[in-house]
């Protein structure tokens, strides 16, 4: 059994200090007082787990655990500073809908522009174009600027390019609580459909009825380490340390 | 051998897959540049022509003796000096400005120098129909050498995209290159024979004119375009060397920075 994705030894570091120096002069004045190498922040350390084939996947933890930037790796955006990941076939990341947009250009234009920055081919997006216009739902506004629409408005088009093609692996980062309730049924049905054969999905969500309701691998993060692994079995390990944080 | 014609191959695919990439960020600058402009593109050949008929009317007088057909002499250095420095200040603030997109999603890094440094290169080829115009109005004989100025265009952009990258990466970690850049652009201008000739300036500061990698690519389209003789072959040679020496820095650079840019912007 091959895996999907492959997670080894991967620890990822920050420097806190460093970060926020981007001129000469703040540079050298830390390098004299000698902070420059200071506050490391470690976001993850010693990670290690596979998914399978077919896995719904779902990863949990509060707030700065580290499962953006877990999501980020995985996707290619972050290089881990030790460690490998391995991924078998195409990633489709929704970490965040529409990026790349341009808002001075027209919903048509974003439509081709965010289809090639996520590599699909001009011909591609041609023959999906109505397909596109037709989920989003957005049919008379597909000339207007994109600078003029609503956050929602903006997020159906994104959602609509990104799933329009079926990825071996896909990511999903909070993304299902985009529009209104009738468009995240939609969101969800497109994501169910994905799912039924063979994809592949990694999802992070604060909704734990929707983790358990979708998932049937559960990866809980905790300040950077894996607190968990397993089937819906750890969610009520999860449940009650997070409510009783909330009261 | 094997290994690295099959890691080139990878490199051929992944940039087969982002070319319509480059081609979007390349048509959307372009429709963003002319944007309620009522000339639109034609400003591509109206400025140098009226940046032209500027310097001609200040610079004139003072080398008329020495330059024949000033107005091409000048057009000509113009176009490849302000495609260069076009092209580089694109590229320098690429990697930063295209922060959202890096953070969000995978692209080749590279793809952003260089959609800049291709959206000067569209530009310019637009704008030598000014020294067209300009050849015809002031009755200048047209030399068949002219057919062969995309070979010193091309040059110059090989040494803009390599300049690119080097600048891109330095201002992703230092903002400071920026500032400096556009101090050094000034002095530039002034190092590079655009409205003198260079045998009007003392041999102590010729010298350094021999360092500067444009003097060469002005010299060589201003041969094609004027005089009509082809350039001899040490002319190429110093071309390609100095485009080849700042592509290759500048990938090798480009490439050891490229996973820390994200820490950055």
């Amino acid at each position: 059994m091959t895996y999907a994705v492959e997670v080894n030894n991967v620890s990822m570091h920050f420097n806190m200090n460093k970060d926020k120096i981007d001129n000469l002069k703040e540079y050298c004045i830390k390098l004299l007082k000698r902070q420059l190498f200071f506050e490391d922040f470690t976001a993850l350390q010693n990670i290690s787990f596979t998914i399978n084939r077919g896995d719904v996947f779902g990863i949990i933890g509060l707030n700065g655990s580290g499962k953006s930037t877990l999501l980020k790796i995985i996707s290619g955006i972050l290089k881990p500073s030790a460690g490998s990941v391995t991924v078998a076939g195409t990633v489709a990341p929704l970490i965040e809908l529409g990026a790349g947009f341009d808002a001075d250009l027209t919903a048509r234009e974003n439509i081709f522009l965010n289809g090639s920055v996520l590599g699909f081919s001009r011909d591609f997006m041609r023959q999906k174009f109505e397909e596109i216009v037709e989920f989003s739902e957005l049919e008379e506004f597909i000339d207007v600027p994109i600078k003029n629409f609503s956050s929602g408005m903006v997020a159906r088009i994104g959602f609509s390019v990104a799933t329009i093609v079926k990825p071996d692996i896909l990511i999903c980062d909070e993304i299902l609580s985009v529009g209104d309730y009738k468009f995240q049924e939609k969101c969800e049905k497109r994501i169910q459909e994905l799912m039924s054969d063979q994809t592949t999905v990694i999802l992070v969500s604060h909704s734990i009825e929707q983790i358990e309701r979708m998932c049937n691998r559960i990866l809980w993060l905790e300040r950077g380490c894996i607190k968990a692994i397993g089937g819906r079995e750890i969610i009520p390990l999860y449940q009650p340390d997070f409510e009783g944080r909330d009261s | 051998m094997k290994r690295g014609l099959a890691i080139l191959n990878i490199y051929f695919e992944v940039f087969r897959k982002y070319h319509f990439l480059l081609q979007d960020l390349v048509a959307r600058d372009f429709k963003l540049k002319y944007r309620r402009s009522i000339l639109g593109f034609l400003w591509s050949i109206l400025n140098p022509l009226l940046m032209m008929l500027v310097i001609t009317a200040v610079f004139s007088n003072m080398f008329k003796s020495d330059i024949q057909y000033f107005p091409v002499y000048y057009l000509c250095g113009y176009l490849i000096f302000n495609f260069v420095v076009e092209a580089t200040n694109g590229a320098l603030t690429s990697i930063v400005q295209s922060g959202y997109l890096i953070k969000k999603v995978y692209i080749p890094k590279y793809i952003f120098p260089l959609e800049k440094t291709t959206f000067a290169l569209v530009n310019v080829v637009f704008s030598f129909a000014a020294v067209l115009l300009v050849i015809l109005i002031t009755k200048m004989p047209i030399q068949p050498t002219i057919l062969l100025i995309p070979i010193p265009v091309f040059y110059a952009f090989v040494f803009s995209t390599g300049l690119g990258l080097i600048l891109a990466s330095c201002n992703t970690f230092f903002r400071d290159t920026g500032h400096l850049y556009s101090v050094w652009t000034t002095a530039w201008m002034y190092l590079t024979p655009l409205f003198y000739p260079l045998e009007s300036i003392p041999e102590s500061i010729q010298k350094f004119i021999f360092y500067n990698p444009l003097y060469y690519f002005v010299t060589l389209l201003r041969e094609l375009v004027i005089e009509g003789r082809m350039p001899d072959p040490a002319m190429h040679l110093t071309c390609i060397c100095f485009s080849l020496l700042f592509l290759l820095v500048g990938l090798f650079i480009f490439k050891r920075s490229q996973d820390r840019f994200i820490l950055y912007i």
